[in-house]
């Protein structure tokens, strides 16, 4: 059994259940509050390795006990929200969640995303080349090549493509992205996003129309992958 | 249909044409009063009267009873203009006209009223039917998975020992299915709750035409389909400024729907176009120059050249939990209205037609801001 412990603060008991089973079973352990105030003593008391964190808890709102979390607890937060709450997710994320999950959830999902920010979290030293499958991006050269044939890439697009890409598997907000590469002044100026996007897909993508790396989160933001 | 359009007219609307067509038959009548007796003018202007009831409420006709009552008085009584009577069968014969043409307006009024009601009623009844049908299908659509579900999982609790482990993967694989229909029918249920309480607002952004179409195409052909499906987006697309999500779902019912019903091998078209639109003129302050306001309109058409739609449903295939008749059952019926739904909280329309050559064509139009951006290039 491994050592990361990971706390499900959801009020529902099936929920939990499920949540545990399934953690455990890959070799996590799990602890379980039913209330926002209950899931905020345990991590005071006992900080664990991860939070999963449902965004309607019945005594105190998601996002207000994500706030207080994120005052002094710096280990990596899911949130679990319910369908077409795109707003709910964008204000989660932007208040340091590091991915969100939408109920219902495959249970591969969830692992996967938990893998994710556990690696994030943990593999702090930067590896100076990323490779994802047919793509190689080598920071240090800032060379980009698709199965090994150099690509050329604008400043802005060279940006873009390695904040998402050292951000694997991560969801990044518009807002984020926007405020990253094009300043804090650009962060409504959503339609810079989508152009460079589709000519970065253009470039990197083998069917830029079936994008396998640079992937849309609706209304929410990109995921690298 | 006449009689609900006069209806409709405000009151003061109803007393002027009351009092003006009183005042036009007697003036008439006057005009040829050499040529027909007062008495007769009464039968006239009573008609009149009557007529009158026929259409408006029973203020306004009671208004032109007296109002007749007085003029064929004063006008055509002997002795001409003035209200005095001079024999009692003259007086006997105002008097009755005044009641005939009271009782007139009142009677007439109260068999409007009664049928208002009957009508009332039969709208009611509709609607409880309508109510019971789309209850039906709703119960229908639920219950089945959660039957699915609930048997499945019975067998694995009780009899598990006797089940084989390709029974059981069966059962698992039913409860899977049934719980992924259950989740699609509840999720297009709270989307027409959404769209019924007026809760939608877009949440509206810069939006690239060709990853909105793609990405529901792509996401339509993770079911092995038969159709072909054709994309053709217009040179130069601009961005536009909509709410991604529910513009997704709108293509994805349309354009699932068009897989479901049409026959193997149907070829289904997807295009986006943009165009401006005359949307208005106003006047400039101070120089009083009219000027108009242009809107850029995306427009998206999805046709198929299957069978089409039966000419006589056409115009029901949006209403909420609609099903055309011989459909085979899945689905509530609520696809159609929920793209209607979310199309039209971005202000937009939505149109089906049947094409000569066969098949269907929805037609899609949203009001827009777009942006070029074709100037980056090089940043």
């Amino acid at each position: 059994m491994s050592n990361v412990e990971i706390l499900v603060i959801d009020d529902e008991v099936q929920i939990r259940k499920l949540l545990e089973i399934t953690l455990q079973s890959h070799d996590y352990k799990v602890l379980q509050a039913a209330t926002g105030k209950e899931g905020l003593v345990i991590v005071a008391s006992h900080p664990p390795d991860m939070v999963l964190l449902d965004l309607g808890l019945p005594d105190e709102s998601g996002h207000s006990i994500l706030k207080k979390l994120r005052e002094w607890y710096t280990k990596p937060i899911i949130i679990l929200s319910v369908q077409s709450s795109e707003e709910d997710i964008v204000t989660a994320l932007d208040n340091g969640a590091n991915d969100y999950l939408v109920k219902p959830f495959r249970t591969g999902e969830l692992l996967a995303r938990i893998r994710t920010v556990l690696r994030a979290s943990t593999t702090e030293p930067e590896n100076p080349v990323l490779v994802f499958n047919d793509l190689q991006i080598d920071l240090a050269a800032r060379v980009v090549k698709k199965n090994d044939d150099p690509i050329k890439l604008t400043a802005t697009e060279y940006s873009l493509l390695t904040l998402l890409a050292k951000n694997e598997g991560r969801v990044l907000t518009h807002h984020y992205l926007l405020k990253e590469i094009w300043g804090p002044s650009y962060i409504n100026e959503s339609q810079y996003l989508r152009v460079f996007v589709a000519q970065l897909r253009k470039k990197i993508e083998v069917d830029a129309n079936k994008p396998s790396h640079l992937i849309t989160e609706s209304g929410v933001g990109y995921r690298f992958v | 249909m006449v009689n609900i359009i006069f209806h409709k007219l405000n009151k003061p609307a109803q007393y002027f044409i009351c009092i003006f067509v009183i005042v036009a038959v007697s003036a008439i009548c006057y005009s040829l009063s050499q040529f027909i007796g007062y008495r007769i003018v009464a039968l006239i202007l009573l008609v009149s009267v009557s007529l009158l009831a026929m259409f408006f409420d029973i203020f306004p006709v009671m208004v032109a009873s007296l109002l007749s009552a007085l003029i064929w008085d004063f006008f055509f009584i002997p002795k001409k203009f003035t209200f005095y009577i001079d024999n009692a069968e003259d007086g006997l014969m105002f008097f009755m006209y005044f009641i005939i043409a009271l009782v007139n307006a009142v009677l007439t009024f109260k068999i409007r009223q009664i049928e208002k009601e009957a009508n009332k009623k039969e709208e009611k009844e509709n609607m409880l039917k309508l109510y019971n049908t789309l209850l039906n299908s709703l119960s229908h659509e639920l219950r089945t998975p959660i039957a699915t579900i609930i048997g499945a999982t019975d067998n694995l609790q009780t009899v598990s020992n006797k089940l084989s482990d390709e029974q059981k993967n069966i059962l698992i694989e039913e409860i899977s299915t049934a719980s992924f229909r259950l989740n699609k029918q509840v999720e297009n249920l709270l989307n027409m709750s959404r769209i019924e309480s007026g809760y939608i607002k877009p949440r509206k952004d810069w939006c690239d035409v060709e990853e909105l179409i793609y990405g529901v195409v792509n996401h339509i052909k993770e079911n092995a389909i038969t159709q072909t499906i054709e994309i053709k987006i217009a040179a130069n697309m601009p961005l536009v400024y909509i709410d991604f999500g529910l513009m997704h779902q709108v293509l994805y019912n349309i354009v699932n729907n068009a897989v479901l019903y049409t026959p193997a091998n149907s070829i289904i078209q997807v295009e986006a176009a943009y165009s401006k639109k005359v949307n208005g003129h106003f006047n400039v302050p101070f120089n009083n120059v009219v000027r108009d306001t242009e809107v850029d309109l995306l427009v998206i058409t999805i046709t198929d050249n299957g069978k089409g739609f039966p000419q006589a449903e056409i115009k029901k295939v949006f209403d909420k939990f609609y099903r055309l008749k011989n459909t085979e059952t899945g689905g509530t019926g609520l696809g159609l209205s929920i793209a209607k739904g979310f199309v039209e909280a971005h202000n937009g329309t939505i149109e089906l037609e049947n094409i000569a050559s066969g098949g269907a064509k929805f037609r899609i139009e949203i009001p827009t801001k777009t942006n070029y951006l074709n100037n980056l290039k090089n940043e």
